[in-house]
């Protein structure tokens, strides 16, 4: 096969993926938009096995068809409330992928100076005609491919396992801190203009576990409900990783398709980390600011309901607000919220959600499980669009969420949240929080809304709460 | 322990202490309740329906006061009652005790607790007992009440066959509970409602209740009603030259005016003088909630109905709160309800006098043979500070415009900025760098500007969509692995099978789950 023929198919899948990106715009066209990725992802796949340097290619396919069983397993098997671990799994994959493939790129550099040139591949070949200072560039990409890869790999897995459950998702540092982290990016550093120097493979080994353990150490000190922030992060880096083996290989794919995840990734942090008004650097070192001074005294009780009382304040209500959070994908209870919004909605009372986009363990959570719940996305809000309805809404429905909704942040200037936009719900005419009991979100800040004259508190499992108002709602 | 309300002595008080409703809520909190007979009957509750509510009916005032281990009353005590206190005995009713020496005296010797309704904190916590509030909303309502019984005319303005009514125009002083409730009762009626208040901050509630703020043309910082617990303080004498000179304005045209302005442990102020009274239009009616204290109005007599020379009739009557005994009594009785809820805690009818809690502690008055009035201030504020907002002045025209150019040019000089630093940082990669790295950097570079312009536009409910799909793309990286997995040694196709392998997981399950979520999301 001619190599352009293979550069030909590389162009054509970008561009559908690009198109398959910019097709998420629309819930309608992200659904076409998919099958652009994936009719690109064949296509650069299929380019490359019939292309010029690969072999083995029937050992490729069975690969391939093997690990796309399991993808497929674990796609259809996989509950909607799991996608935060299934994304942060699969990041961990790309990541070790790229530090394989890097380590791979060395070795073939070490062959080229050996070896017979007639048994080159491709990439040997371009090897070969590559001059010094490109070689050394060449080292300094695949460098990076690995460090990238690696501290995605392992700060997928530590994410994977916070949000499964299987680490304990509390922010947790050896004693050192940052400056372990630190050390180990100077160790990194050092290994870089080392391996830049000789080609050895130890400087490379050596940062390889450096960068292990900075992905590990790094995500360990960030707590759960950063996760958004963390999983959009490891998303950036696995496309960086890409971009990073793209230049090395020097393959145009990889870096287009690295670049557009890569930026995609930091988009979607930088958004989450809007959504709670801390800066990027601030999140990933874990952990939140101390407060610049006292915070104001909550003064008041928390008042407790029953389902009696919720179900007669939404029998009567006109309009509804809920708003949903993590605490409700811990509850499983989407079903039973979609239930009731279609007993109220059936009644012809307009009912609504409202999102705040770090609402959940990743970002876009939320709508995913009332989506599997088959509540309609246009009455699905994001905050923005719905934060001026609250004064005009009879009843609003906190189900698991706590510091998005929490007026301090407007409020009390000296609160670590502070500025962070939240959910205004508190202007409702009634306010209804379930909860688990009283405790603080997981900031560890008092929550002003639980105590406001127009809130009650409607304590339980929220699924268990829910199940209970159903049948009261006629 | 035994919950016991004597009939009330005072002349023409209708209230009681305890209803049917309140005594079986007290019997949950495992005491057990008596009453004297026929101390319900002016409020409308018969001794049948306490019988029937569990109550021990007694037949005198004594043996009620032998019988009750907690006595619940309304007024404070007279002297006859305030003997009858024995060791031991605990009494919670309004007590005055800022001008009731001798009851305290009294209550001290006798060994006897006393709980005063009045002193309860303002804090949101005990709001439910706060029985100055739930006095105060009746107050309110029956001022309206009263005034519109002698006020000849509508409320609500009318058009009609036989002829056009134009609507009566209230004015309420002060915007305390009675102030807000008079508002909201005149609104309700169809009334044109004023309301004035020295505490700027209270001009949101007052709109909100359908009324419309008097505010005067006056520059002063007035003193937070934080600082006071919510209550208003002492005003300046210029800032009340404003105030009056404003009411003159206002007194020709207004029908009905209710004064409510009080200030704790002083003289009514005087608010409506009588040049005023004298502006107003025959037939107008003045209710002066204040009488007890002397009053907004100077003419107003406490306890009296009067009527000036030029027909505005004043009200000066003191017991508005009397005057609807049912309502009054359910909702002090509730108020002791909720205070004997918080002195029994455990709900094992044992009333635990905790002299911790702040509630508590600032409503006693007499402790274990102590007087122990005035309470020390609460630990918490009542009422948060109103931060200080600076209203921002609304831009003219051009200022909106200019304000635009400056953003626009801002916005220019930033990117230009960014562009510039951008390119230099090329041209410094590129005097570096061979032209083979180049070309591949171009690339990149171009897709990370692609990939920025695209992303933007994906909609927030399909971020987690996005990731799933960026994961399945980023396994674009099994074309390195593919293109490798041929060449080399044993130890290059391991690694490379590895990646492969690890990335058709990755592209299959990140493609088929995308497509799983987004099959779900659905139009209504």
């Amino acid at each position: 096969m001619e190599f352009g023929f293979t550069t030909a198919a590389y162009v054509v899948a970008a561009v559908l993926f690009i198109l398959s990106l910019g097709g998420l715009s629309g819930q309608e066209s992200a659904k076409r938009a998919v099958w652009y990725g994936i009719a690109g992802m064949a296509l650069a796949v299929a380019a490359t096995i019939i292309g010029p340097g690969s072999g083995y290619w029937l050992l490729s396919l069975i690969l391939i068809a093997g690990g796309g069983a399991i993808g497929y397993q674990l796609a259809t098997k996989v509950q909607m409330t799991q996608m935060p671990e299934l994304v942060a799994a699969m990041h961990s994959l790309v990541g070790l992928a790229a530090v394989f493939v890097g380590l791979i790129a060395h070795i073939q550099i070490g062959n080229v100076a050996t070896a017979d040139p007639e048994t080159f591949g491709t990439f040997a070949k371009l090897i070969a005609k590559k001059s010094g200072v490109e070689i050394s560039i060449l080292r300094v990409e695949l460098f990076l491919g690995i460090f990238i890869g690696a501290v995605t790999f392992t700060g997928s897995v530590i994410a994977y396992g916070k949000l499964a459950g299987k680490v304990d998702s509390a922010a947790k540092k050896l004693p050192g801190g940052h400056m372990l982290n630190a050390s180990a990016a100077a160790l990194s550093l050092i290994c870089l203009v080392w391996y830049f120097n000789t080609g050895g493979f130890f400087p490379l080994f050596l940062m390889t576990l450096a960068a292990l353990f900075i992905g590990y150490h790094l995500i360990m000190g960030i707590g759960g409900a950063d996760m958004p922030v963390v999983v959009s992060m490891l998303n950036s880096y696995s496309g960086w990783a890409a971009a990073a083996i793209g230049f090395s290989l020097g393959n145009d794919l990889l870096i287009v398709v690295g670049a557009l995840v890569g930026s995609s990734g930091a988009i979607l942090s930088y958004i989450m980390c809007k959504a709670m008004n801390r800066s990027f650097v601030s999140v990933i070192l874990g952990g939140f600011g101390g407060a610049a001074g006292p915070q104001m005294a909550v003064e008041g009780e928390q008042v407790a309901i029953d389902a009696d009382g919720v179900a007669t304040a939404l029998n009567e209500a006109d309009s509804v607000i809920i708003i949903p959070g993590y605490g409700m994908a811990v509850a499983q209870a989407q079903s039973s919220v979609a239930e009731l919004v279609r007993k109220l909605r059936a009644k012809g009372k307009n009912v609504r959600f409202a999102i705040h986009p770090v609402a959940g363990r990743l970002p876009g959570h939320m709508n995913v499980l009332l989506a599997e719940a088959k509540v309609p996305y246009d009455i699905v809000m994001e905050m923005d669009e719905i934060n001026d309805d609250f004064p005009s809404t009879d009843v609003a429905i906190v189900i698991g969420s706590n510091d998005i909704v929490n007026p301090a942040a407007q409020d009390d200037p000296n609160s670590p949240i502070a500025g962070m936009p939240v959910l205004e719900c508190w202007k409702a005419k009634q306010v209804f929080v379930s909860k688990r009991g009283q405790g603080t979100g997981y900031s560890g800040i008092e929550n002003p809304l639980f105590f406001k004259d127009n809130t009650r508190m409607f304590y339980g499992d929220a699924k268990a709460s829910l199940d209970t108002l159903l049948p009261k709602i006629d | 322990m035994k919950i016991g309300a004597p009939k009330e002595t005072f002349e023409g008080e209708a209230r009681v202490a305890m209803t049917p409703e309140s005594a079986l809520q007290i019997q949950k909190l495992g005491h057990s309740c008596v009453i004297e007979t026929g101390a319900g009957a002016l409020a409308g509750f018969s001794d049948k329906a306490y019988k029937d509510a569990g109550v021990e009916v007694v037949k005198t005032a004594a043996a009620l006061w032998k019988a009750a281990d907690v006595v619940v009353k309304v007024r404070q005590p007279d002297a006859t009652e305030s003997k009858r206190l024995r060791e031991g005995q605990t009494l919670i009713s309004f007590f005055n005790p800022a001008a009731n020496e001798a009851g305290m005296e009294a209550a001290k010797k006798a060994g006897a607790r006393v709980i005063a309704m009045e002193m309860v904190p303002r804090i949101s916590r005990a709001q439910k007992m706060d029985a100055l509030s739930s006095m105060a909303n009746i107050a309110g309502y029956r001022a309206v009440i009263e005034a519109g019984n002698n006020f000849g005319r509508f409320f609500t303005g009318q058009v009609t066959a036989a002829g056009k009514v134009p609507p009566a125009k209230v004015l309420v002083v002060g915007a305390g509970v009675a102030g807000l409730a008079a508002i909201g009762t005149a609104t309700s009626l169809g009334a044109i409602t004023y309301a004035f208040d020295v505490r700027p901050e209270v001009a949101e509630q007052v709109e909100s209740m359908g009324a419309e703020f008097v505010f005067l043309d006056f520059e002063e910082e007035q003193a937070d009603g934080s600082t006071s617990g919510g209550y208003a303080s002492v005003s300046s004498p210029e800032f009340r030259e404003a105030q009056l000179a404003k009411f003159r304005e206002l007194a020709p045209e207004i029908d009905i005016v209710i004064t409510t302005a009080l200030i704790p442990n002083r003289e009514a102020p005087e608010l409506w003088t009588e040049d005023m009274v004298k502006a107003m239009k025959p037939g107008s009616v003045i209710v002066d909630l204040a009488a007890e204290k002397g009053g907004n109005c100077k003419l107003t007599v406490m306890d009296e109905k009067i009527v000036t020379d030029n027909g505005v009739t004043i009200i000066g009557y003191t017991d508005f709160p009397s005057r609807m005994g049912a309502q009054a009594s359910t909702l002090y009785s509730n108020n002791i309800r909720h205070m004997l809820f918080d002195l029994t805690p455990e709900k094992d009818g044992v009333i635990n006098h905790n002299m911790e809690d702040d509630v508590i502690r600032g409503a006693t008055v007499t402790f274990d043979k102590e007087i122990t009035f005035p309470p020390p201030p609460p630990k918490i504020a009542a009422i948060a500070a109103a931060p200080k907002k600076a209203k921002a002045p609304e831009l003219t025209h051009e200022e909106k415009a200019a304000k635009e150019v400056t953003e626009f040019k801002q916005q220019t000089k930033t990117q230009v900025t960014l562009l510039a630093v951008g390119a230099v940082l090329l041209l410094g990669v590129g005097l570096v760098a061979p032209a083979s790295f180049m070309q591949h950097f171009i690339v990149f570079v171009l897709a990370v500007f692609v990939g920025f312009q695209v992303i933007w536009g994906v909609a927030h409910s399909l971020h987690t969509p996005l990731m799933a799909v960026t994961n399945a793309i980023s396994s674009i990286i099994i074309l390195g692995a593919l293109m490798q997995i041929g060449s080399g040694s044993f130890l290059v196709i391991l690694l490379a099978a590895l990646a492969v392998f690890m990335t058709g997981i990755n592209i299959f399950g990140g493609f088929l789950v995308t497509r799983r979520m987004l099959a779900m999301f659905q139009k209504s």
